[in-house]
């Protein structure tokens, strides 16, 4: 198949889906569910209606889209930086996990919003409070994931290092790490869709900028068409961070026999 | 001039001894070959004459420096090459691997990296992953791997026991080729009398388990050898014999693995 023909494949059932949607919703005529054509058309003017010198991108793009994605980008930077970080030292570590392991475990089962307000009380409304949330979140898969990659090196390879007489530098940098690398991502793509998550729910209750505060304005003046533009927003944001971790996954994973060229995954 | 002394080595696996009062020297630039039955403890003679593997007793010294770790003027190479090269490095930086912890410069890892993998036949595969080689293509980059430190001392683990038998001839007569263009002493073990004798200048044969020494056959073959000529000639065919009757012990026909 080609790859125009891969592409039409891939989304003919979601452009069906949302003319359903709009032939639903035109029929319907409610104002809780306005046509995609309207939440649409909202979306251009609130985005796009800036000034030419800013690429046609409006005050709301800058004041509160850029915000949102950078805090989800430093909550989840500091997450991976931690998680790996922590995670390879106590993996490397014989009894690190066991004085660890409970601290963990109840640290992880607390739903993080429920945090929200503890990190209100701590940080004040803000940046800072969110971020803080953010690489809470999602420090814990890719720690975890981290501790089980470091600690999967096949015995082979073990021997192979021992025999090599390869320092320890040399051997976390050259074989500890990538071996743990696969895991290490499976851990970074759950919690950069965790970083989303926290970076709305956040904003929902304890900002003063971003797409999820701009949401909750729209749904409280009442403006169904701009609250459902934010929505999509958000899947926007989601779709483009998520793509940009799959092309550096992709790119360091090259290695792997199934991700090579032209192999479907 | 002896390169490498065992004395007296035994090893326990388990509480039992799996290695037992073993004593043998190898010159240097010598071939030899380890055989013995399955599961004799050939493989851990092996370890513990790298230093991988502390023994129990005895001792094993290398140019009569006793060995404890792993000393850096010997190489290993393992049966698993799957497994033993490093999947995310390409093909010349798993042969470069071990210059990068020595003070060796870039230019000069590259070169000497080169310069192994030609050894082995391998040329234009350098920036391949181990995994888009065939099985015998692998070994022969573990070998290079293995060799491109110079070591004085080169340990083979039945290092053709995974290829199909082509590549295995393939794979010795490279072997016999390299050893005696660089003059490296190889101490080889494997399961396969024909093997053993096709390969060695000496083949050692072991008991079983507690591995003790049987016997220590010279290998009177011509030093060019012939996958055809030579495991055709008498002297092949006695050999292979006398390893073979070495190795059943008495009143046990089963010992032969």
């Amino acid at each position: 198949m080609s790859a125009a023909g891969r592409f039409l494949r891939s989304w003919a059932l979601f452009a069906a889906g949302v003319l359903v949607w709009e032939v639903a919703t035109r029929l319907a005529g409610h104002p809780f569910f306005p046509p995609p054509s309207t939440i649409l058309v909202t979306g251009a003017r609130l985005w796009f209606a800036g000034p030419v010198e800013r690429a046609f991108l409006g005050d709301t793009v800058l004041d509160d889209v850029l915000p949102s994605v950078l805090r989800a980008v430093t909550g989840f930077a500091v997450a991976a930086l931690v998680g790996v970080g922590l995670g390879t030292v106590l993996g490397r570590s014989r009894t690190g996990m066991q004085w660890c392991g409970p601290l963990f475990a109840f640290a992880r089962a607390i739903p993080p919003p429920a945090l929200i307000p503890v990190f209100l009380v701590l940080f004040g409304i803000g940046g800072r409070m969110q971020v803080v949330t953010i690489a809470f979140a999602a420090t814990w898969p890719i720690l975890l994931n981290t501790v089980d990659g470091v600690r999967s090196l096949d015995p082979v390879q073990a021997e192979t290092v021992r025999a090599l007489r390869m320092p320890p530098g040399h051997r976390l940098v050259l074989v500890v790490l990538p071996a743990a690398l696969p895991k290490i991502f499976a851990g970074l793509r759950l919690s950069l869709s965790i970083s989303v998550i926290l970076m709305v729910v956040s904003e929902l209750v304890g900002s003063v900028d971003g797409i999820g505060f701009q949401l909750r304005q729209a749904q409280h003046a009442f403006d169904f068409p701009v609250m459902w533009a934010w929505v999509v927003a958000l899947g926007v944001v989601g779709l483009g961070l998520n793509a940009v971790l799959l092309a550096v996954e992709q790119r360091a994973l090259r290695w792997q026999p199934t991700r090579a060229t032209g192999v479907p995954r | 001039m002896t390169l490498l002394q065992v004395r007296h080595l035994r090893h326990d696996y388990r509480g039992a001894a799996a290695v037992d009062e073993l004593t043998f020297a190898v010159g240097a630039g010598e071939l030899v070959c380890i055989t013995g039955p399955s599961g004799c403890g050939k493989s851990t003679l092996l370890r513990a004459v790298a230093g991988l593997v502390e023994p129990t007793a005895g001792e094993v010294r290398l140019h009569g420096d006793p060995v404890r770790a792993v000393p850096d003027e010997l190489s290993f190479v393992f049966q698993d090459y799957g497994r033993s090269l490093f999947p995310w490095l390409s093909v010349r930086r798993n042969v470069e691997l071990p210059l990068r912890w020595r003070s060796v410069g870039r230019a000069e890892r590259a070169e000497r990296a080169a310069e192994a993998l030609a050894g082995v036949g391998l040329a234009g595969v350098d920036d391949r992953y181990p995994w888009q080689l065939s099985g015998g293509m692998q070994q022969r980059v573990a070998i290079a791997r293995a060799l491109v430190t110079r070591p004085a001392l080169l340990l083979m683990d039945e290092p053709f026991a995974s290829v199909d038998a082509q590549t295995r001839f393939e794979l010795e007569d490279l072997l016999r080729r390299v050893q005696r263009a660089r003059a490296t002493t190889v101490l080889l073990v494997t399961h396969d009398i024909d093997e053993s004798v096709y390969l060695g200048d000496r083949v050692l044969v072991l008991s079983r388990s507690p591995a003790h020494l049987v016997a220590d056959l010279p290998v009177d073959l011509p030093a060019e050898r012939d996958q055809i000529g030579t495991r055709g000639s008498a002297a092949f065919v006695a050999l292979r014999g006398e390893v073979a009757r070495r190795l059943r012990a008495p009143g046990d026909p089963a010992a032969v693995g």
